[in-house]
Formats: structure tokens, C-alpha cells, sequence
């Protein structure tokens, strides 16, 4: 029997990791993870879940750990945000050429200077071309079906690569939402066991890692570029029978009240449910606007976005971190990067905001929709265009 | 587990054959590895001056000094990447760094 129980997004992905029956945990605490990984100790603890809980002294050596673990065999999960997720950087890479299927959640925090500790996904936008598979939640429940089907999809033996599972920084880590958790037996008859072609096994030594010389290298970088880009059916198949088996249906954009629409608005992660009110207000106004959540990050959905984007003529980017000197935000660039020569026809606008942790309300989401409007009617854009920043 | 049988993949494969080439499914793969053509310079050593000390040997940072039946050491050329250090370290300067190709 599936339960309805009151729970925040870090308990959420905790559970999540639980109920997949994870082999090792290896993970340092930093705000706004600490939640995620403390539950874990205690499930772990109090005999919950029969785990391995390996305390490092670093998030460097937390993913170091799960790079052995998941190689070893075990299903391996860690959690990590901002200046610890920087920690980790290099490590990142080598798990994902390893095609080791380590699931980590991330509480997306700012990242310093200056100090902070509040959400925007300057952390997440940094690990873009680590070749981990990315999604972002939007709600609590998101993060619990997307913690637990990525294990499902990471260890699938066409996929066979690490999943980030990102959720905003105490806007939902720490917020209390209903989420609906599966059956235990359910959940067992969705998972497999976990079963790498290339496990450690000192009875068939393998080399990994080795060292590759100008005349290698591209051939391996190449295999992993694309090898990254074929996941995305599997992905949507998995997270089709996941659906099936569980209710709820995933897609790597989510469409609201896009159909016909003349504006679509696109948001990554939890502020996208602000945004749907501010385009219940628009619609009720009267105008032709829809909103576009995107989940996949990684690989980036280009097929999806060319279908969502089909029917409109000005599309608004949120973005929730700076490029420094680049094109607006990363998610704006990646889009019109994706639409370039595709749509010669759609105008498309970037609206930065909600840094660190920023409240932005409906009201913002509305100036969003017009002001980006405007960007597009006019063709002129700023290249950092801001909502609720002052000046 | 059993031992399965190792196979090794093509020395230069296309990318679709590398799939998984960070894990290679065989152990022992550097002692192919012909890291002697990075040389420029490689070590001769004259064995008439060489009294089997032994320096160069436990000084080779690449580890391919080997001994000779006689008891005097040469350097494996397949491996050594010319670096020098045994014909410094040498106390009777029995080995002289030669230009490859000189």
C-alpha cells in the first residue's frame, strides 16, 4: 500500500535512497544537504537500512568513496551542495568516464563570494558538461520519484551512468510537502539488482582509469559524448514505466497550459510553481501564455524542446545563476543555442533572478512574462536582464 | 567469481569501440605500453666500467634497469624514456646519455 506522508525535500530523497535499499553512503554534511545526509546516518543507525555509512573528511573523498563503492558493486548514493559540490568537481568526471551509476542528490545553494548559504543553481550550472545524467525537481514528490528512478535508469545496462537529482535549497530541502511514497515490495519488484559488465574483482583484474595518449583519448571522449545523448530514450521509457507502475508520468519538459499558446514562459526547478499561478493570472486575463517546466538537463533535450516550442512565437527564459560574462544564464544559452537555425521564427528572451535564495512571487513571475514579452516585440535584449533586483 | 576469459580490445579503437574504454578488461596493460619512443637522449653503458653496484638499477624511476647474465645492468629500451638519472647517479660514469639517432 502506497502511504501519503508529510515530509521535506531532503527526507524525501532520503527516502528515496531507502526504499532502493542503497549498499553505501558516503557523504560530508553542508547546508542545505545536512538533512538528507543526517537521516541517512540514522536510518542507517537505528537498523532501517541495512547500509554502509562512510564519514569522510571531505566531499573530495565522499565522492572519491562512492567511485570505489559503485565500482565494487554497490548501489552507491551521496548528497553534496555549493562550495562541497566544488570540492568535488574532478571527481565528478571520473565516476561518469567510469559510467558508474553513483546517484546524488543536490540541495542547489549559491555559491561564494559572497558567503551565502541560500538556494540558485550556480552549484548545478557549474557541473553541466561533467557527463552526469541531471534533472531538477519542482516539488518534494518530484524529488522522491526522480531519487528513486534514477537509480532505476543510472544502473540500466544501456545507460550505466552517474544521476544528479537537483532540488532548490531549503525553498524545498526544508520544506514540508504531502508526498506520496510506493510500496516497499513494489519499489523491490521496480529495482533490480545493481550488476556492472565491469565490476572490481580481484579474480578478473581490469585496469581502470588508465592513463590515454593524444591517440586514444578522442576516441574514448566521443564514445562518452554520445553515449550520454543515447540515454535519453531509455530515460523516457524508464520514466514511462515508472509511471505505469507508480501513477505519476515524467517527461524531460513539462507542459502547462502551453497548447496554442503565443508566450511560453520557461522555468527550471520549484519556481516554476510560482510561475504556473502567474500564468493562471494571464490566462484569466486573457492573454495567450503557457509555461514550460524543464526537468532534463542532461542530456539536454533538444527533440522535446523543438516539439514544446512548436506552436509559439515568443518564448521567456528564467534563469537562477549568472554566466559571469556569458551569454544571460546558462539555461537561456543552452535554449537558444538548441533553437538556433531551428526556429528562425521564435523570438526568445532571458530573464535572470531568484539568486541565492531571493524570494520572487507571482507578481515577479508576471513582470517575467512581461518584460520578456517586450524583449521579444522589441528584439532588444540586455544581456543581464534581472527581475527583483534593485536598481 | 570465476575467472573469465580476458580479451583485449583493438590497441587504436574506433569510437564505437570505446564505450567503455576507462575500464579496460584486462590487468598488466603498461607492460605493452612502449614508452621508450618519448626518448631522446638513451643511456650506454660501457660494461667494462661497471662494477655492479647496482645504482642505476634502484634508481630507474621507470623501474626497466635489468640485469645482465654477467651481473652488469642495462636499460630496457622498449620502456626507458632517457631521463639521465642513472647515468648521474652512476659513481664510476660507466653510462653515457647518446643522442637517439646520432
Amino acid at each position: 500500500m502506497s502511504r501519503r506522508v508529510p515530509l521535506e525535500g531532503s527526507f524525501a530523497a532520503a527516502e528515496a535512497a531507502k526504499m532502493a535499499d542503497v549498499d553505501v553512503v558516503a557523504a560530508y554534511p553542508i547546508t542545505p544537504q545536512t538533512h538528507i545526509i543526517e537521516r541517512m546516518a540514522e536510518m542507517i543507525n537505528n537498523g532501517e537500512l541495512k547500509a554502509a555509512f562512510i564519514p569522510v573528511e571531505s566531499e573530495h573523498s565522499a565522492m572519491s568513496a562512492c567511485w570505489g563503492a559503485s565500482g565494487a558493486g554497490a548501489r552507491t548514493f551521496t548528497a553534496t551542495a555549493s562550495q562541497g559540490f566544488f570540492l568535488m568537481h574532478e571527481v565528478l568526471y571520473f565516476v561518469s568516464g567510469l559510467r558508474l551509476p553513483v546517484v546524488m542528490a543536490v540541495s542547489n545553494r549559491a555559491v561564494g563570494l559572497p558567503a551565502n548559504i541560500w538556494g540558485d543553481y550556480s552549484d548545478a550550472m557549474s557541473a553541466t558538461y561533467t557527463g552526469w545524467l541531471q534533472v531538477f525537481a519542482a516539488n518534494n514528490q518530484e524529488i522522491f520519484d526522480f531519487t528513486l528512478s534514477a537509480f532505476r535508469i543510472a544502473e540500466d545496462p544501456r545507460v550505466l551512468l552517474p544521476f544528479m537529482v537537483h532540488m532548490d535549497g531549503f525553498t524545498l530541502s526544508h520544506t514540508v510537502e504531502a508526498v506520496i511514497l510506493p510500496d516497499q515490495k513494489e519499489v523491490d519488484a521496480y529495482l533490480p539488482p545493481y550488476k556492472h559488465p565491469y565490476v572490481f574483482d580481484t579474480d578478473n583484474p581490469c585496469c581502470y582509469g588508465s592513463v590515454m595518449s593524444p591517440s586514444t583519448y578522442a576516441e574514448v571522449k566521443k564514445a562518452q559524448d554520445i553515449g550520454i545523448r543515447e540515454t535519453l530514450p531509455v530515460i523516457k521509457e524508464l520514466w514511462k514505466d515508472y509511471g505505469d507502475r507508480f501513477g505519476r508520468y515524467y517527461s524531460p519538459i513539462d507542459s502547462y497550459k502551453a497548447d496554442g499558446a503565443k508566450t511560453l514562459l520557461l522555468v527550471v526547478g520549484g519556481l516554476s510553481e510560482t510561475a504556473k499561478i502567474a500564468v493562471d493570472k494571464k490566462r484569466a486575463e486573457g492573454e495567450s501564455v503557457g509555461l514550460l517546466t524543464l526537468h532534463l538537463w542532461r542530456p539536454f533535450p533538444f527533440e522535446d524542446l523543438y516539439e514544446a516550442v512548436a506552436g509559439a512565437e515568443n518564448l521567456v527564459v528564467f534563469d537562477r545563476a549568472p554566466t559571469l560574462g556569458g551569454p544571460t544564464g546558462p539555461v537561456i544559452g543552452e535554449v537558444k543555442a538548441a533553437l538556433f537555425g531551428v526556429r528562425k521564427d521564435l523570438r526568445i528572451a532571458g530573464i535572470l533572478g531568484g539568486y541565492c535564495g531571493r524570494t520572487l512571487e507571482v507578481a515577479e513571475f508576471e513582470e517575467v512574462i512581461d518584460r520578456g514579452n517586450a524583449i521579444c516585440e522589441s528584439g532588444h535584449q540586455e544581456m543581464v536582464e534581472t527581475v527583483g533586483i534593485r536598481g | 567469481m570465476a575467472k573469465k576469459q580476458q580479451v583485449r580490445p583493438p590497441a587504436l579503437p574506433t569510437w564505437q569501440e570505446a564505450k567503455f574504454g576507462n575500464m579496460l578488461p584486462f590487468a598488466g596493460g603498461a607492460k605493452d605500453y612502449k614508452t621508450g619512443d618519448w626518448r631522446t637522449d638513451k643511456p650506454v653503458t660501457d660494461k667494462a666500467k661497471c662494477i655492479k653496484c647496482a645504482m642505476c638499477w634502484l634508481m630507474c624511476p621507470d623501474a626497466c634497469v635489468v640485469q645482465n647474465d654477467d651481473g652488469t645492468f642495462e636499460a630496457n629500451l622498449y620502456y626507458c624514456k632517457g631521463c639521465g638519472i642513472c647515468a648521474q647517479v652512476c659513481p664510476v660514469d660507466a653510462i653515457t646519455m647518446v643522442e637517439e639517432g646520432a
